[in-house]
Formats: C-alpha cells, structure tokens, sequence
C-alpha cells in the first residue's frame, strides 16, 4: 500500500513536470520517465505482459515519435521556448491547486464498492488474447494497416503550399 | 456471418497493395465498387448467400449481434460508402491519390461494420477508434489548411472522448467484472443495488459518446470536420460515421437495459432537446453550404438522442429509423452540395441562385432531401419524426412532443432557404454556362432520392417487416 | 481482504483522476500542438493504469492485460497520425501553435 502511494504520487509529480518543463524535448523525456512508472505499477500490479509492452511502446516508440515531431517542427520550438518559458509559471500555477482542491473533494466523497465478479475468470493472459479475445486481434491488425495509410498519406505525399 | 464482411475487406485492402501493383491500382476502384455491392446484397439476403461459408464463422471466438439494429447500420453503411465512392472517384483526378483513398474508405468501412457488430464494450472502443484513425487521415487528405484545422479539432475532442470512455471500461470492469455485452445486461437488469461505480462507467462511456456524436456543448469540432474536410469524406462523415460511432453505441447501450435509470432518460431528453434547437438555429446563419448541412446534422442527432430519451421500444424504433432516413438524406444533400461546388468551385451560398434551371437534376433531388428531412408527408423523414413524437408522447413527455414537432419548423425554414438561396429565383450573373454535374454526381443522388421515396410511401407496408422487429430486442 | 482490495482501487482512482485533470488542464492551457499530444498522453497513462488496477483488483488480470496490450497499440497509430497532422500544419502554416487553426469561425 505505502509502495502503491509512493510510486502514484511520483507519477504525479513526473505530470506535473512534463506540463511545467518549457523545452519541448525534456518535456517528451519526462513523459518517458511517466512511462517508465507506469510500468513499475503495472509490474506490482500482476501483469508483468502489458509492462513489457508498456516500457517497449510507450517509453520507448512513442517517444521517438514526440522526438521526431519536435525536430521536424524545431524551428518554432525555439522561437516558443524563449517567449512560452516567461507565461509558462503564470498558466500553470493553478494546476497544482486544481489537482489539490480536486484531490481533497474526491478523498472526501470517494467510496466504491466493489463486486467480485461472479465466474471464475480465465488467468492465463496468453489463453485470453489468443482464444477468447480474437477480435481484438483482427482490430490491431486493421489499426496497424491504418497507420501505414497514414504514414503514407501525412508524410511521403507532397504538401501543395497555398497559405 | 457477418465477419466476411470484415475479412473480405480486409483481404482487398491487403491484395490490392501487393505486386502487380500497377494492375491493382485500376482495379481498386472496381473491387470497393463491388465488396460493398456485396455487404449490400448481404444485408437483403443474409441466410441465402455463402451457406457453405457458414461454419467457417461459426466459431464463438468471434461472437456477434445480428438483429436488426445491426442489419440498419450494415445497410446504411454499404449505401452511403456507395455514394462515397462515386463522388471520390469523380472528385479525385489523380489515380494515386483515389488508390490511397479507396483503401482508406476500405479500412473504415471495416471499422463501421465492426462496431456494428461487436459484443464487448472495449472492441467496441478499439473499432471506433480505427474508424476515426482513418478519418482523420481522410479529412486531411488534400493538405490543406482548413482541413488540417477541422482535423486537429476532430482529433482534440476524440481524444478526450475515448480517455472518458476508457476511464467507463475500466470503472465498469471493476464493479461488473467483465465487458461483454451479456454481462452488462444480466447486471443491469439482476441487481437489485446498482452500485455507484458502474452507473458513474456508464456515465463516463456515454459522455465520450456523446461527444463524438457532437451534442451540442461538445459539438465545437463537428462543422469544421464537416466544412474542411473533402467531398466525398463529408459524405461519409455526416451520413455514417458520426452516427456509427456515437448514437449506435448509445441506441444498442439502450437496448441492453444500461440507461434504464430515469436520470439518464432526462439526461438524454435534455441534451437531445437543447442539441436540436442550437443546432437549428445556428444552421440559420450559415453562409457556407456545407457548414449548414454540418450544423443540419447536428440538430437532426438531436431527434434520434430525444428518441432514445424516451426509452421505450417504439422510441428505439424511431431512432434507428431517424438514423438510417438521416444517413440517406444528409448524404443527399451533401452530394448535392458537391456537385454544385464541383460546376462552381464555390460553397459561398450568398454567391449563388438560381441554379435549379440550369442543374435540373440536382435542383429536384436537392427539394426531395430537403422536404423529407423537414417531416413533410409523404417522404420517409416524414415518417420517423411521426414515430418519434409519438414515442415521446406515449412516454408521457408531451412537452417534449411539442417541442419535436416545433422545431421540425426550424428545420423546415433553414431548408427552404438554402433551397431559396442557390436553387431558386433568378439565376445570378456569371453562372450563364453552367451545366449539370457528372454522371458520377447525379446517379448516386438520384438513387437516394428515390430510396427516400419509396420508403416514404411504402411505409404503411415496411412498417411491420422493417421497422418494428427491430425494436425486438433479439441476438 | 476485499476492504484492502477497495481500498487500494479508490487510491488508484484518486490519483489517477488527478493524472487526468493534470492532462485535460494540459490540453486546454498550453497554445502548442505538440504539447497537446503531451496531454493526450497523460490522460492515456491514467486510463490504462485504470484499467490494470480494476483487472487487478477484481481478480481479473489477464483480462485487463490483454485490453491494455491492445490499447497501447491503438494509441501508438493514433499519437502517430496526431504527429503526422501537427507535422502538416507546420508545413503549411510554419507554426505548431493553436494560433494556426482559428481559420474557421461561426
């Protein structure tokens, strides 16, 4: 519990740095770090399967993709980080008291009740992908197909500049 | 069965991107043409086509509904990505280009028929969501400016949508402890203590609905979708695929018995209500022709949410109904809007008149879709603001009724005057060589218009076949 | 047992609506697109932890790892057409900022 407390506020407080960091590229770093944290909660939490894909894609691909975004659009990044960096305390000095306030009135009103589920779920997470949940399988396919149209469409077709 | 839809399509997405592919990219057109003739054929003859085939699908791994909700989205889904297809073929010049874009309308034809069929709440998300991955790269598919905005917008917005949606799986998993689609109605119709948590993942997954059907507080990012986005893509979006990916989820949601609390009925009723009246009063001011059909879609979603606010099996009817008349005639008025804007090149309605002399076809069509989706007798939209304002009477809001039947008016007046601005009147200056749109224009909307008409008269007949069963709750 | 299970789900459910509002606060106040990926993320981070700790909790982990594996997918083809319309919109406008969509109005 006091682990689960520990590891929760952290990843709160790696948000907070990714919304407060004015560079863009340390910003997507500390979103790795996010991700990284997730994966050690995930890890306690049972499903060592989704950590694994987690730490790979999350922390790993998708931050080359935020790396790769930001170079291609640097040129206004720096233009942004010196004008954003003198606003940027200005705008997010409220999110912290937001998620305090917030915080405190969820804590208050909280109360869940949980109802075990009645069947005995299958446990063996490699059975519920590839035999009770195919369609999932058949949806990730047709994603993955939908994403290389993408990639082909946004990045290798010409742009016909007409601003 | 109806995983062949699926499979074949995905099967064409993946040969035709095979070497020769030269050959293919002739053919692609033609092989759309005739899968989603296929899904068509399907729909009417689901028991008499592909027997053989039969127990390839039977395996329970793939469990599916096939009522007759289902069926109603199949059919609207192969009909408005038939109209989709002619007008991109006659839209789009260059043959790379109406290659990429095949194969993309392909792949989101797979997601709306997936969402239709799916039995668990997450393949439900994961469909949706390739639907709008496709749809995003759709919209911005000529590169420009506007469309990259609308896009962003659409992106934004379902973005959020899905984290809320999620955030109700996740809830819902851990107070019903399963996502399928049986065990949400064996839980909400057999405990007695509906406990907090599964009505707040209701909530929380009719919300991301909600948005992505575009009611009306969240309604920013639909008309600049709708606007920017190219012709044969706004088809596509107004006719099925707000309505695939938000309002089904919500009708089947209700079928299931999970809206059964009254707060989410006035939930409903208020925010179908207030999305009907926005939205037809903002259509009133509208300049852009395709950005008052945008804001027209958005107030006629509002009837099929009001529908379903009144929770009975003949408000369900109603709404199914209003959906399909919806997607066949919102996809006729934008074909029209499209075959002006391809003779004119312009969308500015200030900047036309008058072209229903020179553009006969489109003029007569365009009239019919207008009429029908006001409610005036005989054409079918008629016939689904009837049912729906007497479900809502029979539930005992007649308030609600009237306020149906009032605002029907408002649709009727800001379709008489689009009609009124680019139609009718003088002819304006400049337009004296004006000529009919293409083939390729005409014929989709021809088809459609007729479809509106013949369901508009034969009503008294289809009305026991079509309509009714589908209220039937049957897996 | 089960009053320790509830307890630890309403600790992930504090903390992880407080990592959403962090990221719907994130996509509303930040005038960068870019930054509103960064957002989006975050909100995706909360739903998935979500999702593990109701799976675990109820006993019911397989699953929820098999959902979360699948999301993690879906939101890797997503992030990537989002960075494919941020990359387009610098191209035709020379600007990630949200000042380069307020084209349309009304």
């Amino acid at each position: 519990m006091t682990f689960f407390v520990l590891i929760l506020s952290a990843l709160l407080l790696v948000a907070l740095a990714t919304a407060l960091v004015a560079d863009l590229l340390v910003a997507a770093i500390w979103l790795a770090l996010l991700s990284v944290l997730t994966t050690i909660a995930m890890f306690y939490l049972n499903s060592p399967l989704a950590a694994v894909f987690e730490l790979s894609i999350c922390a790993g691909l998708i931050t080359v993709i935020f790396i790769s975004t930001i170079s291609l659009t640097r040129l206004t990044s720096n233009q942004e980080k010196k004008t954003a960096a003198r606003t940027r305390l200005k705008k997010y000095i409220w999110l912290p008291m937001v998620m305090l306030v917030i915080g405190i009135a969820l804590y208050l009103t909280l109360d869940i009740n949980l109802t075990l589920p009645l069947l005995t779920p299958e446990t063996d997470v490699r059975k519920v992908i590839w035999n009770l949940r195919q369609f999932d399988l058949l949806g990730m396919l047709i994603i993955l197909l939908v994403g290389v149209f993408g990639v082909v469409v946004l990045f290798k077709e010409k742009f016909n500049n007409e601003r | 069965m109806t995983l062949l839809l699926i499979i074949f399509f995905l099967a064409a997405v993946l040969i035709i991107n095979l070497p020769p592919k030269a050959f293919f990219k002739k053919i692609a057109f033609w092989l759309a043409l005739f899968l989603l003739l296929l899904q068509l054929v399907f729909v009417f003859l689901p028991r008499s086509l592909w027997t053989g085939l039969n127990t390839l699908c039977s395996s329970n791994n793939f469990s599916m509904v096939q009522d007759s909700l289902s069926m109603v989205m199949l059919l609207s889904i192969a009909i408005v990505g038939l109209v989709a297809l002619l007008v991109a073929k006659a839209h789009i010049k260059s043959e790379n280009k109406l290659f990429n874009f095949v194969c993309l309308l392909l792949l989101c034809c797979i997601g709306m028929n997936g969402m239709v069929v799916v039995t668990d709440l997450f393949t439900l998300y994961l469909f949706l969501e390739i639907v709008a991955a496709a749809v995003y790269i759709m919209i911005v598919f000529e590169k420009n400016q506007n469309a990259y905005e609308g896009a962003f917008k659409y992106f934004i917005l379902s973005a959020i949508a899905t984290t809320l949606m999620l955030a109700g799986v996740g809830l819902t998993l851990s107070t019903v402890g399963a996502l399928s689609f049986t065990a949400l109605q064996i839980y909400f119709a057999n405990t007695a203590q509906i406990s907090a948590g599964a009505t707040i993942g209701v909530l929380l997954f009719m919300a991301g609905l909600f948005i992505k059907s575009g009611l009306v507080p969240f309604h920013g990012w639909l008309p600049d979708a709708y606007q920017a986005a190219p012709n044969p893509v706004s088809i596509l979006l107004a006719g099925i695929v707000t309505k695939s990916s938000g309002v089904y989820a919500l009708v089947r949601l209700g079928m299931l018995g999970v809206l059964v609390p009254e707060s989410l009925k006035t939930l409903l009723l208020a925010f179908g209500a207030a999305t009907i009246l926005i939205g037809a009063l903002a259509a009133l001011w509208q300049k852009d022709f395709k950005r008052m059909l945008a804001y027209s879609s958005i107030s006629q979603v509002g009837y099929i949410v009001l529908s379903l606010g009144a929770g009975t099996l003949l408000g369900y009817a109603g709404a199914i109904f209003h959906m399909f008349n919806h997607a066949i005639l919102k996809s006729l008025l934008f074909v029209n809007s499209a075959a002006v804007e391809s003779r004119t090149g312009t969308r500015d309605m200030d900047a036309m008149g008058g072209f229903a002399a020179k553009m006969p076809w489109t003029g007569a069509t365009s009239v019919i879709g207008a009429l029908s989706i006001s409610g005036i007798p005989p054409f079918s939209g008629f016939w689904s603001k009837l049912v729906i304002v007497i479900a809502l009477w029979k539930a005992g809001l007649h308030y609600y009724a009237a306020f149906a039947i009032l605002a029907s008016l408002l649709t009727l007046s800001y379709m008489l005057y689009m009609q009124r601005k680019v139609f009718f009147g003088k002819l304006i200056e400049g337009y004296d060589d004006l000529r009919e749109a293409g083939f390729l224009y005409i014929l989709p909307s021809v088809i459609l218009a007729l479809i509106t008409i013949g369901l508009g008269i034969g009503f008294p007949f289809i009305v026991g076949t079509m309509l009714m069963p589908v209220a039937i709750f049957n897996w | 047992m089960n009053g320790d299970l509830n307890q630890l789900f309403g600790l992930f459910l504090l903390f992880l609506s407080l990592l959403l509002i962090a990221g719907v606060y994130l996509i509303t106040a930040t005038r960068n697109l870019i930054r509103i990926l960064i957002g989006m993320e975050i909100m995706t981070k909360a739903v998935t932890l979500l999702i593990i700790a109701a799976g675990y909790v109820t006993a019911n982990i397989a699953l929820a790892q098999s959902i979360v594996i699948t999301l993690i997918i879906v939101e890797v083809v997503v992030l990537l057409v989002g960075a494919g319309i941020v990359v387009g919109v610098f191209m035709l406008t020379g600007d990630i900022s949200v000042k380069a969509l307020k084209n349309m109005r009304g």
